[in-house]
């Protein structure tokens, strides 16, 4: 399995879209594209297993080494692991879904598309660079898109939220930058690359100074309280698919540099914040959960659950045991599913009413039986329904949470575990009001979902039952990838 | 009658860099200004000639240096008479005060 | 051995109906939609029968005890070493009785069914949400680990919620369904805690090992949870307390019973399967099956368990006095017996003659399952007919309805405790439990057998006798043969369940359990019962101004009543005023204003620091000039004087 098939097909994707001629080629091509790339994800699923099957117990399988500039010791590395792969997975899962759900953009197609794919381009790179540098370039490679996508094709308040998410997601790059090159000059190796600097012991002080940047940084993009602002108004202004990118795949580059960046190469830094990144997650689910409650937009609704949802990702990072962090990986994945549904339902809905407001309408389950059960299948994912994804991901988070004895962390899991009575309320509040109840006067003649609109929900639920039905080979894939950080947490 | 020396070239120049100094922040004619930089240019030839002929006579690097300034001086002219026949053209004045919207 | 493929078929073929009703039923099973899910039930029950008939008499017995079977399991999700949640089944006493009671009742419910929703426009709807409910429920009794069990039984929650909303135009079912839903999901939360806890110190998810490690004091996993503690009471303790208000959730046990008669909204099948039953008496299953560890090391905990369902069926006992809404009588009714159950439990102890309690409560749960859908499918029949749910509209229906008046009675008079119908069996074992074990449970639970004859009986004369009928139009008659059937099968259960030798298949520890039976303790309860129908029947049988007068009597007594004790209004408070005025509004205000706002803030004085600056290029050159000459004058002073 070459690792570079996964830049180059979206590049490849990419000029495709801006070489062709009329939009429908354009649509073609992009589908072609994501396409593709579902089915190298898949490819990559299967050569993974095929690898550890083999007994291959290397870190990172399928490494690849260019170098890139010698003298800053930037080498163009790639390699994924179980959680990388995971990721991978849901990020084709999310751009075929968000290429399907486009399908009625007129506006300036091509570049639409393009800028969709430049995206998935930035994140896929971003998943499987091991080296800082690298990621670093393509994590700005995935935030510019999205600028334009909320600026051009955005509703609402569009511009402010544009500038507002570009700037906060600028600004946590920015503080990524800097953690990194402190990383790069305290190291004795002057290095970059991951793998290297894992095996090194960055000096105490250094870690005390950048690991809060490098989480901070990325926690900007995963809506770390209290620099979440960005992801209410830059998801409700978002076109369906921009938002279902930003929420499904964006969101998770933070939660994974969290992770793979912060806290493996820094664990001891991560043990001495490990307090106030509990207490900042919690807040952050209770908190959001609360905020949700009060929302009457259903945009905002699943963009403030968003942000109740990753705080379940940095909890579970946070409380530093092999199984919350599993769990955490486990939460990005299923939320990126879930939430990149949500919204395209979300889309699907306000393309027939014209409206978003929950007050506006009720009883669609008459006219638009499909959609509404699509919505149903949603929210009650959201609120952490077994035989759905989003169980399996809180669940285990909690289980990984209550390993430790001490109070603190006790309470902390009782609190997040309390969110999710608030999670039913709101979902339930703004699902019930929407599909039941008497039809809304004037939505007499709204039609159901058309091919597209089908098979991007299907494919997208499919997903989130692999997840919730059979969690086993999640777990499998990314456990041995926490348990790497663990064990050098412990050394 | 005094042998003229080093001081006197310099309390020629000074004199004439501030002359020129003054000018430019003075007038408003962008012609004159450029006057006024010819004159703070010349004053510094002046300078590097002075310097040369009374500290280091033995060396060429002042005189070199001055007819490189001469040469930038004379190509600067050119561009700089040009820009001003352009403003001219499209504000019909050569008034530096109309030409601060050029930082848009 | 037990064949694990076709104990696993149970719950599977009923998955199987949802998925394929669910997803084809609007296309190509539109009017067959029926057929096919009752098929596979009755294929389950057959199954199940099979299975339950298997274990008690053939190989679920090993030297006189009945063993813990686990026939099948697979690893679902590993959390860490020993951690793990295992999909499997378990098969023991009350898992096997389980399998039964709910494949039959809920093939009666399809049965039924097909004569109640016919012509319904969601019909093939309605049978997938049933297979669904009947998945999940089945799933839930034989689950052989603590999250196993917990999924089952969000999964059940998910498909009462999607049951009761099943018309889903009419308002007041929408927000009985959310309401139900969020009331148990509540409690579920201190059920995960619970789980959280136990399993922590056990270091299992599996039931066997964990029971077996926290009732054995001298191993590590009972020391811990026994000397962690948490102001003043242990660990385990808590653990099982939070385990239970899960229970008392689902089960509709006073304070989160407020769900239950709202829930009433749904198809009355429905009510008479999911919220009468079965899935209510989850709590009392999920007690029963941790039940060691309650009764060996935690009595404080069961003694809990024990005063909740001695309260709850009191209060519901009274409230049923009041209601006129049949349903939510019955409603009312389920909660008061679940409470019998539940108290059963709490004061029943392990092992031996002590022990039951424990079978006295299984007892009452098989029975109730009868006699209690019964009932429920009368009162469906009723309200076909009638198509009202309220007490006022009804009378005099006994020459209307004669199958169903029949029927009817029985499910009265076995739920009453008259010999010898089921209930009395059942009541009778609870109340010598409770007596032998508890005196103050036992008098409340006197006082309530007394009044539950006196509201069935209420129901009862209202329903069938008082005044003279008058019904207008033309009538279809009872319902025809699918709606009578099930009515006549569940009648004659109602009629002689209680004959069954229920100690000898279920008890606490698995042995053999002799249940003797004292004629002259029986004398009080039945004599209570009788009066209470008398009662009934003096102020009832025929249509009179006694019971106005009564409750004029009465006023302030019966006002709370009605009202259930002003407990739904508590909540709306708590709900309404508290946690949404006080933490909603403003969580959503300080996300407005003071953390965005800081973040336009920061974007805000960037704007106005550029405002400032701005002024500096201002485009006029010789300004330019000035600061130039001006920073070079400065940069030289600082050179020369600075700069040594």
């Amino acid at each position: 399995m070459n690792l570079s098939l996964l830049i180059l097909l979206p590049l490849l994707t990419a000029v495709a879209v801006l070489l062709v001629r009329n939009a429908k080629q354009v649509k073609v091509a992009a589908l072609a594209g994501a396409t593709a790339q579902f089915v190298l994800a898949f490819v990559l699923l299967f050569a993974y297993y095929k690898e550890r099957a083999t007994g291959n117990a290397a870190q990172m399988l399928f490494e690849q080494r260019y170098n890139w500039f010698p003298s800053w010791h930037i080498s163009f590395h790639l390699g994924v692991d179980g959680i990388s792969v995971a990721m991978i997975l849901l990020t084709a899962f999310v751009v075929i879904a968000g290429v399907l759900v486009s399908w009625n953009v007129t506006k300036m197609t091509k570049e639409f598309y393009f800028l969709l794919i430049l995206l998935s381009l930035g994140a896929y790179g971003f998943f499987i660079s091991l080296d800082l540098f690298i990621l670093f370039f393509f994590l700005e490679i995935a935030v510019i898109p999205k600028y334009l996508l909320i600026g051009i094709w955005g509703s609402g308040k569009k511009e402010y939220a544009a500038n507002k998410l570009a700037l906060m997601l600028m600004g946590g790059s920015a503080l990524v930058l800097v953690g990194l090159l402190g990383v790069y000059f305290s190291n004795s190796a002057q290095s970059f690359d991951l793998l290297q600097l894992s095996q090194l012991n960055i000096p105490i002080q250094t870690q005390m100074i950048c690991f809060p940047l490098l989480f901070v940084g990325f926690g900007v993009f995963t809506a770390l309280f209290p620099l979440h602002t960005w992801v209410p108004d830059g998801h409700s202004s978002a076109p369906t698919a921009g938002s279902m990118f930003l929420a499904g795949i964006s969101m998770k580059l933070g939660g994974y540099g969290c992770l793979r960046v912060a806290t493996y190469i820094m664990p001891e830094g991560a043990k001495e914040y490990a307090t106030i990144i509990i207490v900042l997650s919690v807040i952050a689910i209770l908190y959001g959960a609360f905020a949700t409650m009060m929302q009457k937009d259903l945009k905002y609704i699943n963009a403030y659950s968003s942000v109740s949802h990753c705080g379940f990702v940095l909890l579970g990072i946070g409380m530093l045991t092999k199984t919350s962090m599993t769990g955490a990986v486990m939460q990005m994945v299923s939320h990126g599913l879930m939430t990149a549904l949500f919204f395209a339902v979300i889309g699907m809905i306000y393309e027939r009413t014209h409206t978003r407001q929950v007050s506006e309408m009720s009883g669609l389950l008459k006219r638009m039986p499909f959609i509404i059960t699509v919505l149903f299948i949603v929210g009650l994912c959201s609120l952490g329904l077994p035989g759905l994804s989003g169980f399996v991901a809180e669940m285990t988070v909690f289980m990984g949470s209550w390993q430790h004895p001490d109070a603190f962390r006790r309470v902390a899991t009782i609190l997040a575990c309390l969110s999710i009575v608030v999670t039913a309320v709101y979902i339930l509040r703004a699902v019930t009001k929407t599909a039941m109840g008497p039809l809304t006067a004037g939505f007499e003649e709204l039609k159901d979902a058309t091919w597209n609109e089908k098979l991007a929900a299907l494919i997208l639920i499919a997903g989130i039952i692999a997840i919730g039905v059979a969690p086993f080979w999640l777990n499998d894939l990314v456990s041995p990838g926490a348990e790497v950080i663990m064990q050098k947490l412990s050394r | 009658m005094i042998e003229p020396g080093l001081y006197h070239m310099l309390f020629i120049s000074t004199t004439l860099f501030f002359i020129g100094v003054y000018g430019f922040f003075t007038r408003r004619n962008l012609v004159t200004m450029l006057m006024s930089v010819e004159l703070i240019l010349n004053s510094v030839n002046l300078n590097f000639i002075a310097f040369n002929k009374y500290l280091w006579y033995d060396k060429m690097d002042g005189l070199f240096f001055t007819i490189f300034i001469i040469a930038i001086a004379a190509a600067e002219a050119a561009v700089a008479i040009a820009i001003i026949i352009n403003l001219y053209r499209s504000h019909k004045s050569i008034d530096v005060e109309n030409a601060e919207d050029l930082k848009y | 051995m037990p064949n694990a493929t076709y104990i696993a078929l149970i719950p599977l073929l009923p998955l199987a109906g949802f998925l394929m009703l669910g997803i084809f039923g609007r296309k190509y099973f539109k009017n067959t939609s029926g057929i096919i899910g009752t098929t596979l039930l009755l294929v389950s029950t057959v199954l199940a029968l099979y299975t339950a008939y298997g274990y008690f008499f053939e190989y679920g017995k090993v030297d006189g005890i009945y063993q813990k079977l686990v026939p099948l399991k697979y690893t679902w999700l590993q959390f860490s070493e020993g951690v793990s949640i295992d999909m499997g089944i378990i098969l023991d006493p009350i898992s096997a009785m389980m399998l039964v009671v709910v494949t039959f009742i809920s093939l009666m419910v399809h049965i039924y069914s097909l004569g109640y929703m016919k012509g319904d426009e969601r019909f093939p709807v309605y049978y997938a949400f049933l297979g669904l409910f009947t998945f999940s429920m089945l799933g839930l009794v034989v689950s052989s680990n603590i999250f196993q069990i917990y999924i089952f039984w969000e999964l059940v929650g998910v498909s009462s919620f999607l049951l009761i909303g099943y018309y889903y135009d009419k308002p007041s079912a929408v927000a009985a369904c959310k309401k139900a839903f969020i009331v148990t999901r509540f409690a579920d939360v201190g059920f995960l805690i619970g789980i959280l806890i136990l399993s922590f110190h056990s270091g299992t998810l599996d039931f066997n090992t964990l029971i077996a490690t926290l009732t054995s004091p001298e191993t590590a996993g009972y020391k811990s949870a026994a000397a962690a503690s948490f102001i003043g009471v242990s660990a385990l303790t808590w653990g099982l307390a939070l385990v239970f208000i899960g229970g008392a959730g689902k089960s509709a046990m006073f304070p989160l019973h407020i769900w239950l008669p709202d829930a009433m909204e749904g198809p009355t099948p429905v009510s008479a399967l999911i919220h009468a039953a079965t899935m209510v008496v989850a709590g009392v299953f999920l007690v029963a099956r941790l039940f060691p560890v309650f009764a060996i090391s935690s009595p404080n905990a069961l003694s809990l368990v024990g005063y909740v369902g001695a309260i709850s069926a009191l209060i519901a006992a009274l409230i049923a006095c009041t209601q006129t809404d049949i349903k939510r009588v019955l409603a009312y009714s389920t909660m008061s017996q679940i409470g019998y159950m539940m108290f059963a439990l709490g004061v029943s102890k392990y092992g031996g003659e002590d022990g039951l309690g424990f079978t006295a409560s299984m007892f009452h749960l098989f029975t109730h399952a009868m006699f209690k859908a019964l009932l429920f499918l009368g009162a469906g029949a009723v309200i076909h007919y009638i198509h009202s749910n309220e007490m006022k509209d009804m009378g005099g229906l006994r020459k209307y309805l004669p199958i169903t008046h029949i029927t009817f009675l029985i499910a009265c008079l076995a739920i009453a405790g008259v010999p010898p119908f089921a209930g009395f069996f059942s009541k009778e074992e609870i109340l010598l439990a409770a007596y032998e074990h508890n005196p103050t449970i036992y008098w409340i639970a006197l006082i309530t057998s007394g009044l539950t004859a006196f509201y069935m009986f209420r129901l009862y004369f209202n329903i069938f006798w008082n005044k003279e009928a008058h019904v207008h139009g033309e009538h279809k008659g009872e319902g025809g043969f699918a709606m009578m059937m099930p009515l006549v099968l569940l009648a004659v259960g109602a009629a002689v369940a209680g004959f069954i030798p229920f100690g000898h298949f279920v008890s606490s520890d698995g042995k053999r359990l002799e249940t003797a039976f004292h004629l002259q303790f029986s004398i009080a309860p039945v004599a209570l019962g009788l009066a209470g129908i008398f009662i009934a029947m003096w102020m009832y049988k025929t249509e009179n101004n006694k019971p106005d007068k009564f409750a004029a009597s009465l006023s302030g007594l019966y006002k709370a009543t009605y009202h259930k004790f002003y407990i739904d209004e508590i909540y709306t408070f708590i709900t309404k005023k508290i946690i949404f005025n006080l933490i909603g509004r403003p969580a959503a205000w300080i996300d407005k204003n003071i953390v965005d706002g800081l973040v336009n803030a920061t974007g805000n004085g960037t704007k106005d620091i550029s405002e400032i600056i701005k002024g500096f290029q201002s485009g006029k050159v010789q300004q330019y000039a000035i600061y130039f000459l001006v920073s070079v004058i400065g940069l030289a002073l600082l050179f020369i004087y600075w700069w040594k």
